[in-house]
This record gives C-alpha cells, structure tokens and sequence, in this order.
C-alpha cells in the first residue's frame, strides 16, 4: 500500500511540475488531468473514498470540461504555443523558482521539525459520516456554499455577456472571429 | 485498510504541490496557465485538509475539502468568464496587456 502511494505521489508531483512548464494549453491540460486522478487515488489510500470520488467526478469531470470549452471557444493552439515558448525563457522562470524552492525549503523545515506524534494508522472515514457531519452541524455553511454557486453562476452569466459596440461603422475592425 | 504511511510525507506532497502552484502562477504570462496553476494550489489545500481529516479520523477534513471544491467551481466560473471578455477586449492572453488598469 505504501509503494503505491509513493508511485502515485510521484506521479501526480510530475504531472504537475509538466502542467506549469509545458507551451500548448490542451497539453497543459491533459496533464493536470493526471495530476487530479493520481491525487484520487492518494485520497482512496488516505482512506477518503468520497472526496476521491468527488475530486474525479468534480474536478477532472466538470472543472476540466470548463477550460477545454474556453480553449476551444478561443481557438488557441499551434500560435499560443509558440508564444508561450517566447515567453517561457530561463531568464524568466529561474527567479521565481528559486522563490519558490526556498518557500518549500521552509515548509519543508516546518513540517519536520514540528511536534513528534504517535505513530496512528489512518482510518478510512466513510461517506456516511461525512453526510452526517455535512447536513447536522455543517447545515448552514452548506447553504452558503449553494448561495455562492448561485453567485457563481450569476457573475459568470453577466460577465461572459457580449456587450453591443457601438463603433462607428469606419472604425470597426475588420477582422471577425 | 490500514495504511502506514506517515502524515507529515503526505503534508509534504500537499506543500510540494502548492510551491508548484506557486511557481506557475508567477512564471507564466498567459492567464489560462495562471488559473489552472491556482486550480493546483487549491487542489494541494483540499490534500491538507484530507490528510488531517485522516489522521484524526474525524469528517471535518473531508467536508472542508468539499466547500473547497464548490468555491473552485464557483471561481472557475467567473475566472474563465473574465478570460473570456479579456481576449474579447485585448485580442490576447498576455496578463501583461491589463496594465491599463493601473492596479
């Protein structure tokens, strides 16, 4: 059960390391498809077997589904990669990732060095606890979840609304998507 | 099932992931990539809050992985919506391209 957890940590870590590094968006995507169906599975070995399904059915289901949508509604492809190939120079990435190795040094440091526990074998916490806990005392912030869907949706409706230009016929662009 | 992994390696995923996050969203220029390297980051919040629920059994840890998952979905709504409208606007995915806002 470990080797597969350690296999399975690997796999999502460079999955990931490839969504931020890789120049095609739909790339990009299908890695962080990876990364989120390894992570389910780790969720499975922590003994979460509904959060792993909710992270696959959610997360790589719907949320992925969404950015395939925006990236075929604006057509990126061959000429986005090669931008991002321009943009995505060593010069620019090795600062911030060297940031970014000292923050995980320190975290690293942190979680090492913090308390010694007892050595405790996860349990599994089935579904039906988790809807117990989620519909007894966790009611009201269940609600305000559903009220910040309801937001969510209608920001994005009024948002995503093409507003009428009002361009003198002259000054309109000629270019039409 | 029983397993023996130690927590502090799984918190330790979780931060690995996060500092991956992190780096995505300040290496790259393109808002796409920025958002899915934010969808990373809050994915690495959910493996925290489901390794504690773990470690001490409790449903607390998975029930804050599942607001987590709505405030994503809620997010992601809004955040491709704005995309959407700036490449409307710009005719480009350059953050660069926003500085007109003066923010």
């Amino acid at each position: 059960m470990d080797t597969i957890f350690y296999i399975t940590a690997a796999v999502s870590v460079f999955a990931t390391l490839m969504v931020i590094t890789r120049h095609n968006p739909v790339h990009a995507l299908l890695y962080l498809i990876v990364s989120l169906l390894s992570l389910s599975v780790i969720f499975y070995l922590l003994g979460a077997p509904f959060a792993a399904l909710l992270e696959i059915i959610i997360y790589a289901g719907a949320i992925m589904v969404l950015f395939i949508f925006v990236i075929m509604l604006l057509n990126l492809g061959k000429e986005t990669a090669k931008q991002e190939k321009e943009w995505l120079k060593p010069r620019i990435w090795v600062g911030p990732a060297f940031l970014s190795l000292i923050v995980f040094a320190e975290l690293f440091y942190l979680i090492y060095t913090s308390v010694p526990e007892t050595n405790s074998a996860i349990q599994t916490v089935d579904s039906k606890m988790v809807a117990v806990s989620l519909f007894k005392p966790y009611i009201l912030a269940v609600e305000l979840a559903a009220m910040l869907l309801m937001a969510g949706v209608v920001g994005a409706a009024h948002i995503g609304q093409h507003k009428k230009s009002n361009l003198h016929r002259f000054l309109k662009e000629t270019d039409d998507l | 099932m029983n397993t023996t992994i130690p927590p502090e390696t799984v918190m330790l995923l979780a931060a690995l992931l996060f500092v991956l996050g992190i780096a995505g969203v300040i290496i790259r220029k393109n808002i796409i990539f920025m958002l899915l390297s934010v969808e990373i980051m809050l994915n690495s919040a959910g493996l925290a809050f489901i390794i504690a629920g773990a470690k001490w059994a409790q449903p607390d840890g998975q029930i804050m992985f599942i607001f987590i998952l709505a405030m994503a979905a809620a997010e992601v709504s809004i955040g491709l919506a704005l995309i959407l409208q700036i490449y409307h606007q710009h005719k480009s995915m350059d953050i660069d391209r926003l500085k007109e806002m003066n923010g």
